[in-house]
């Protein structure tokens, strides 16, 4: 008889929305044995060509098995820098569990049978955190006199230096923020990443020898130019996709509707939710709407039911999405959650117009019915408006989660550096160079939205190109 | 972002306006006159953006001129020299335009005089003719005068009750001015109903007007929208894309309403922490 796959624990949702601790509490040992042992060990594995890094699952599951968790954390950072993180936050049901040959053919996610690799690389990334293993570094003499400058420290910039000083070539990272981690740390909340994990990566990289310059906003303190001219030998832009898309409807500017990125970095960053004793503000509401069906927008939703719980109010937070739940491009994890804590759904609803009241605040929001059509340019069936079909929604606090664009400043500041229509760096993919020589780019700046594996995925690329040039 | 010095530059009435000087090489290097700096008192505190007043590169060094409104703004007047802020990012937001207009009038009110200081002195050394507005509730309340003299050609001070200069409002004296000359420029720094009656009237006679905004900002690098702005029927970050701005294209009722969003909160961080 086919074992069933073993449920991870999680926090009670009752209790959970009262706090911004970890949802997702992780295997015991014992619990990552029994999931480990459902592996069918494939002779041909399909799971590993679902890793955007192309990561040894059969082997790092099968060291598991004989638990030598050493053998499996080394196995995965082969490939992959932050197993701790990635075990979190990879949307792995589109990934490798989606790839695992006990998901039902033509399934659009991983079906519930499917190994739970995610949980299996974050039980093999803690067990390597929990030990202090770290990869032995290959610190070479010859690179001791290269300066390598990653501006941003977002999953991108922090995987690129990381490789970097593992040679022995001395890094500095540029944050434009006053504190490291770039979307790990303002975007992803504290419940699905705790800091102390993000840190931990961090706090390796310090004692690699990175230099973290915090405050600095290259393109306005130090152009490119002047980056090259203090000595710097390349340069790796991890500059992120932050800059937050709007709905483009009437009232959008009322008081009370946030971008999903301010409303996230005043929660994450600033710690709005401990105000006063931290002192920037967030307001929350009675009705609350969330528009989008993104990983953030189910952040968002879920922080701000506990914003709602927090304050003592009833919990009403609605997530407004114009598909249906099959095409959100959330993680199922993330809706699955979002559900439990009491977060509704509003599916096949497009958002018309916002209404205020006297006072400039957002009271209403009128919203269209819609029905899916024929598939877009996506793949995913496109929503088409229902005539006649409106209806107004309450909404006291709106958050508008509907997508990131590149990062601005950099490139505005370096005309040099060739952008695509969407303002992404083009870059050559098999070196991840830019149009200025030396300069390299990966990570949402260059694929737009994307996982934190897959901005590690191209920040290794560049490292190698990077390491060999110098190596010259 | 160390402060090398503080002055107490007004202290009447309760209402007290603090420069302070603060050692940052990199930022004193690049800063131009319109551009800002954010910066966070503690680590607990908030983001805020304040105006560039003067940089000097050679000495590394960036003076800010600020009103202790706020809460965030009474803890920064709160620090002294060697005390070291926790976080100061910049210079941000676009440079004014500096060129040879011809004549050009300076309006500015309250705090916002210090910050058309450094407008002022570039675009008188750009070889224009300036003639600076400023206005005050009353004499004792009036600040950098002196400074803006010598950066001007003309001077005119109004007060609201007459203690100093003449009685009347900044406007009063604009129109005066409009109605008897041609400008080619009016450049406007001060609370939003004096910005917003600045460009009514300036409306009138047709004369380009810049405002430089104050909106709430986050991280003040163009990824949260927290200081967007209506702008001729545009929404535009004052952050990324100002905080200069067509006076005469500002939605001001909309800022008015979006920067008043937080005072419910504000009122209560006060009234708890009275002290700080």
């Amino acid at each position: 008889m086919k074992k069933e796959p073993v449920k991870v624990k999680e926090a009670n949702p009752e209790i959970r929305i009262g706090n911004f601790e970890e949802v997702v509490k992780g295997y015991s040992e014992e619990e990552a044995l029994s999931e480990a042992s459902r592996c069918m060990q494939c002779k041909n594995p399909l799971c590993s060509s679902g890793c955007p890094v192309g990561i040894d699952i059969k082997k790092f599951i099968h060291h598991i098995v004989q638990k030598d968790y050493r053998g499996a954390y080394f196995t995965i950072r082969e490939k992959s820098n932050f197993p701790s993180i990635c075990g979190r936050v990879c949307p792995a049901e589109y990934q490798c569990r989606k790839a695992c040959i006990l998901t039902k053919k033509g399934s659009p996610f991983a079906s519930e049978q499917a190994i739970n690799i995610h949980f299996l690389e974050r039980f093999a990334g803690d067990y390597g955190k929990n030990n202090n293993l770290v990869v032995p570094e290959e610190k070479e003499g010859k690179f001791s006199r290269f300066k390598v400058a990653v501006v941003g420290s977002g999953p991108a910039g922090l995987c690129c230096a990381g490789e970097l000083a593992r040679k022995g070539i001395q890094v500095d990272i540029f944050e434009s923020l006053h504190k490291t981690g770039g979307v790990l740390r303002y975007g992803i909340p504290p419940f699905r990443l705790p800091w102390d994990v993000l840190d931990f990566e961090i706090n390796y990289l310090k004692k690699l020898g990175v230099n973290f310059i915090t405050n600095f906003l290259v393109g306005k303190a130090k152009t490119i130019k002047e980056l090259f001219a203090q000595g710097y030998s390349k340069i790796f832009l991890g500059l992120g996709a932050g800059v937050p898309s709007f709905l483009g409807i009437g009232g959008e500017n009322l008081c009370n509707i946030y971008s999903v990125n301010e409303f996230l970095t005043r929660v994450n960053l600033m710690s709005a939710y401990k105000f006063p004793e931290f002192h920037t503000p967030v307001n929350i509401g009675k009705n609350v709407l969330i528009i989008g069906g993104g990983n953030t927008a189910m952040d968002s939703a879920r922080v701000a039911l506990r914003l709602q719980k927090l304050k003592g109010l009833p919990l009403n937070t609605t997530i407004v999405y114009r598909r249906t739940e099959i095409e959100m491009p959330a993680r199922r994890l993330e809706i699955e959650h979002a559900r439990e804590e009491g977060v509704r759904f509003e599916f096949l609803v497009q958002p018309k117009e916002f209404i205020g009241d006297e006072k400039g605040f957002v009271k209403k929001l009128v919203c269209l019915r819609s029905k899916l059509g024929e598939p877009d340019s996506s793949g995913r069936r496109r929503p088409v408006i229902i005539e006649g079909s409106e209806f107004e929604l309450d909404c006291d606090l709106c958050v508008i989660a509907v997508g990131l664009k590149a990062n601005q400043i950099l490139i505005n500041a370096t005309p040099e550096l060739k952008t695509d229509k969407y303002s992404d760096v083009i870059v050559d993919l098999e070196t991840m160079e830019s149009s200025i020589k030396g300069v390299f780019a990966g990570g949402d700046i260059v694929g737009g939205e994307g996982t934190v594996i897959e901005a590690m995925g191209m920040a290794k690329k560049a490292s190698k190109v990077i390491i060999d040039e110098l190596s010259k | 972002m160390k402060i090398i010095n503080k002055k107490v530059i007004n202290d009447v009435g309760g209402v007290r306006i603090t420069q302070l000087d603060i050692s940052s090489a990199d930022i004193a290097s690049k800063s131009l006159p319109g551009q800002f700096v954010m910066l966070m008192v503690s680590e607990k505190g908030e983001r805020i953006p304040l105006t560039l007043v003067n940089a000097d590169k050679d000495k590394g060094i960036v003076s800010l001129i600020f009103q202790e409104a706020g809460f965030t703004t009474k803890s920064l007047g709160k620090l002294n020299p060697g005390d070291a802020l926790y976080s100061l990012v910049g210079p941000l937001g676009h440079p004014t335009e500096i060129k040879k207009f011809g004549k050009v009038i300076l309006v500015g009110g309250g705090v916002g005089i210090a910050e058309i200081l450094p407008v002022a002195r570039a675009l008188k050394m750009a070889g224009n003719h300036i003639t600076t507005i400023l206005g005050s509730r009353n004499k004792d309340l009036l600040i950098l005068e002196a400074e803006l003299k010598s950066a001007s050609d003309e001077i005119y001070i109004m007060t609201d009750d007459g203690s100093y200069g003449r009685k009347g409002f900044t406007t009063d004296m604009l129109g005066e001015l409009l109605n008897k000359d041609k400008y080619d420029l009016i450049y406007s720094v001060g609370p939003i109903p004096m910005m917003k009656r600045v460009a009514l009237v300036s409306k009138e006679y047709n004369t380009k007007t810049l405002v430089s905004l104050n909106a709430l900002m986050v991280d003040a690098t163009g990824m949260c929208g927290c200081c967007r702005v209506s702008v001729s029927g545009e929404v535009k970050f004052s952050c990324v894309d100002g905080p200069d701005f067509d006076g005469h294209g500002v939605d001001w009722d909309e800022l008015e309403k979006r920067n008043k969003v937080y005072s419910v909160q504000e009122k209560h961080i006060c009234n708890l922490f009275p002290e700080s």
